[in-house]
């Protein structure tokens, strides 16, 4: 699955490369004038949950199926803090993200020791073992979840019940992470995240201890999955079982996929179009998930670079040209 | 510090569920020398390697290097000890650029592989040095080109210049010619020659002629024990190394 090309991002035109980043820049400052800005937050999110989880799959190699338990679990203390203890929304988010970045060097300490679809049911197990927790533990209210979970104001100056100053929050969040995703993957400790993605043993026998390496990636990417929850829970208002159910594990993997493995923005494509036909086509019922099987079908058969993946090469090639 | 022996080994035995793959095996290794492990399919060489770079762990047995032990080490601790080895399949990181692969080695000792807040560009400090050594292999000319795209035997070239980068006391080369030309091998063979200066080199390698040529002394191993040791002449006279391993040549 990571046969896709993760240099591309990397090696593209920097023109055309900055020309596409500024217009989806403007785009999302002007967007939701003309899309229902909560839809726009969902993708946001969502796209954030991608993004944090293709650091693992696209420059490290690790397909982590337990991936709902940053993001879920995240979304209640979030939401708890909120509600329950009346903190800041900054506040509430930090204590979410620890809780994941915590739980993410944990249960990642134990997963590493294990590769390929062990170490993807090693975290499904783990992620399975946290939704048990979310379904018995009093503070999560079980079937109904935390809800009315007040979105506060930020800093305790910026009221963030105003749709419009959320929507600008969630996309300062987003394009901050990618960011700091971008120099993730473009730092000392991201060259060699792609070299034991490329060559395993040749990384450790030029003496890295990977462990350690695929760890702290591991964490990180816990992290920014918390994040994603955390701004979730106070998008929505609301904390419930879906976010840690292991669905939304799946999601995050087809939503990568069908966006473009190591890729920059493939993830964040790739949440958009899943949230979009969840969202718009929710009349037809469960036909959505037929619809979405059938477009990953097609994905994995005809484009298996994911939609980005595919393209990027096009875009550089035009961006020489031009 | 322990005298003429980088590497030493005492009784070193593998076991695969009651398969013994490597038996009783006792390995001096000279400091500053060549030396070669031969022998006839599935006589142990590449299990014995595994076992000196530690990518296995042995059954039973001591592994000295430079008098320490290190039976029980991990491998890359070893590689930070100097002791560095390839791979019988290219092993290069295909995604990098030839300069990225080098500076993947040279990286380490400067202790900011863990720092994910910084720019790469902090690494461009390291691209003369590896511009050196990618000129030395004769690959300078890919310097931008991902790895994966090179020639076999680019890859095999780059590979030395990323292992000479770490600077090791020792290296093990697991068969350097296999899948070569012959213009490969005898380019290669010179590379091997000249990078052995100062340095101590065991290879596993199928083939003689390449073998005769570069090592001071050979290991023959058979079904796992070590048959005859000695350099390419002596060994070449052994009746026993000739019906084991040369017998099927001379038939």
């Amino acid at each position: 699955m990571t046969s896709a090309n993760p240099a591309i991002a990397q090696s593209g035109g920097l023109t055309p490369q900055r020309i596409l980043v500024f217009g989806l820049l403007a785009l999302g400052l002007i967007a939701p004038f003309g899309v229902y800005p909560i839809f726009l937050m969902k993708g946001f999110c969502f796209a954030l949950f991608a993004a944090a989880f293709n650091l693992l799959l696209g420059y490290v190699g690790l397909l982590s199926f337990g991936h709902a338990m940053f993001f879920g679990f995240s979304a209640y203390v979030t939401a708890h803090a909120a509600k329950e203890w009346g903190l800041t929304p900054e506040i509430a988010i930090l204590l979410g993200v620890a809780t994941a970045t915590v739980l993410g060097a944990v249960t990642g300490w134990l997963a590493i020791r294990r590769s390929g679809i062990y170490f993807a049911m090693v975290t499904l197990a783990f992620s399975q073992m946290m939704y048990f927790v979310a379904v018995q533990a009093p503070f999560t209210h079980g079937e109904d979840g935390i809800q009315g979970v007040p979105r506060g104001h930020l800093l305790g100056l910026i009221d963030l019940n105003d749709t419009l100053t959320m929507y600008y929050f969630v996309f300062a969040v987003l394009v901050a992470s990618l960011l700091f995703l971008h120099r993730i993957v473009n730092s000392p400790f991201g060259q060699v995240l792609k070299a034991i993605r490329d060559n395993e043993p040749r990384a450790i026998s030029l003496g890295y201890e990977v462990d350690r390496y695929k760890l702290l990636a591991f964490t990180l990417s816990a992290a920014l999955a918390g994040l994603a929850g955390s701004v979730k829970s106070l998008v929505f208002q609301l904390a419930s079982l879906t976010d840690v159910h292991w669905h939304a594990s799946g999601e995050v993997v087809l939503m990568t996929l069908l966006g473009g493995v190591g890729t920059v923005f493939g993830p964040s494509a790739g949440a958009f179009l899943v949230v979009a036909i969840q969202d718009y086509f929710s009349g037809i019922g469960s036909w959505v998930t037929i619809i979405q099987g059938a477009i990953f079908v097609v994905c994995v058969l005809l484009f298996r670079s994911g939609i980005v993946g595919v393209m990027a090469p096009m875009l550089k090639r035009r961006g020489i040209q031009a | 510090m322990s005298g003429d022996n980088i590497i030493e080994t005492k009784g070193l035995t593998k076991e695969f569920k009651g398969f013994i793959a490597v038996s009783d095996v006792d390995l001096k290794v000279k400091r500053h020398t060549i030396h070669a492990l031969i022998g006839p399919n599935g006589a142990g060489k590449t299990t014995c390697f595994n076992l000196l770079t530690k990518f296995l762990t042995p059954s039973a047995g001591q592994i000295l290097f430079n008098g320490k032990d290190i039976t029980q080490a991990k491998p890359a601790a070893i590689a930070r000890q100097g002791m560095v080895r390839s791979f019988q399949i290219s092993a290069v990181f295909g995604h990098l650029t030839v300069l990225e692969n080098v500076r993947v080695a040279l990286q380490r000792v400067e202790g900011t592989s863990f720092h994910f807040w910084r720019s790469d560009e902090c690494l461009n400090s390291l691209n003369a040095k590896a511009e050196e050594l990618i000129e030395a292999v004769g690959v300078a000319e890919y310097r931008d080109t991902p790895a994966g795209e090179l020639s076999y035997g680019r890859k095999r070239a780059l590979e030395i210049a990323t292992t000479l980068a770490l600077d090791p006391e020792m290296l093990l080369l697991d068969e350097p010619m296999a899948g070569m030309g012959t213009e490969d091998i005898k380019r290669t063979a010179e590379l091997i020659k000249r990078v052995s200066a100062n340095r101590t080199i065991l290879m596993v390698e199928h083939n003689l002629s390449v073998v005769a040529d570069l090592s001071d002394t050979i290991t023959v191993l058979k079904l796992g024990r070590v048959l005859a040791e000695g350099s390419y002449a002596e060994i070449s006279k052994n009746p026993e190394v000739v019906e084991a391993y040369m017998g099927s040549g001379h038939a």
